[in-house]
């Protein structure tokens, strides 16, 4: 499928960035023209990614964030948001929902059924002590102008 | 993101606005439990009419409160709820321990 734009985004994982990185990726978003639930989803997604990052990838550092999105001409958008954390041993004990690694209480547990629920698919890879890159993708059903 | 408290009576009434993430819930949950520790309250009324925007750190603040008057036989109400913040919260199955928007728990 033809890609028809761009954007890379790299952010330092301070939580402040949370707001600024999902408002850029709606912002990129826009150019397809998506509904108003459209963007609340991946505004949402987005902002699970980033804040897994930024919580579990780097926990008590600040490290890089890299956020690369594409639009494709069928109304096809992928996000990868990608870390240098610490990286999941078991990615799939952890996309079970309710499952965190948080023992205050105060985290869900549900970033990645949200990611799931909200985009119609999340591609995890991680490797211990290198990272964990995520690919969000969602086809927007809007009619969109497709040829920014 | 801003936050306005009201006591009165037993009741603890959270006004809530802006955006809730990750960066934001931290401050919330202070503000909020700061409120119940002063009252002991009988219900905590929790008002997202404000809220342009949740993602599963509003679901984290909710339980958390949750689990703070479980057992002291308060109970936990969410209101004005938009389309968004209701489908983040169902998704966590709140509904099951909160009443939402006036109804009852399931």
């Amino acid at each position: 499928m033809k890609q028809i734009n761009e954007m890379k985004l790299q952010i330092p994982g301070k939580s402040a960035n949370e707001s600024f990185a999902r408002a850029a990726l709606s912002a990129f978003a826009a150019q397809l023209d998506p509904t108003i639930d459209e963007l609340a989803d991946i505004k949402t997604a987005v902002s699970e990614a980033v804040t897994n990052c930024i919580v579990h990838g780097y926990r008590d550092e600040i490290g890089p964030v890299y956020i690369h999105a594409k639009l494709y001409e069928d109304n096809t958008l992928t996000i990868k948001i990608r870390d240098k954390g610490c990286g999941i041993p078991d990615i799939k004990q952890a996309m079970e929902p309710l499952f965190t690694t948080c023992t205050t209480g105060e985290r869900a547990g549900l970033g990645f059924a949200v990611m799931q629920s909200f985009m119609d698919k999340v591609r995890v890879t991680s490797k211990p002590g290198k990272g964990t890159c995520v690919v969000l993708t969602k086809k927007l059903l809007s009619k969109g102008a497709g040829n920014a | 993101m801003s936050i306005n408290i009201e006591t009165d009576d037993g009741v603890v009434e959270v006004y809530l606005s802006g955006e809730i993430d990750h960066h934001s819930a931290g401050e919330l949950r202070e503000r909020i439990d700061e409120a119940i520790g002063a009252v002991t309250p009988q219900r905590v009324i929790l008002d997202f009419r404000g809220v342009t925007f949740m993602d599963s750190s509003g679901i984290g603040l909710v339980m958390g409160r949750y689990k703070l008057l479980e057992g002291t036989g308060a109970v936990l109400e969410l209101r004005g709820l938009s389309s968004p913040v209701k489908r983040v919260m169902r998704l966590a199955g709140l509904d099951r321990i909160a009443v939402m928007d006036g109804g009852t728990k399931k």
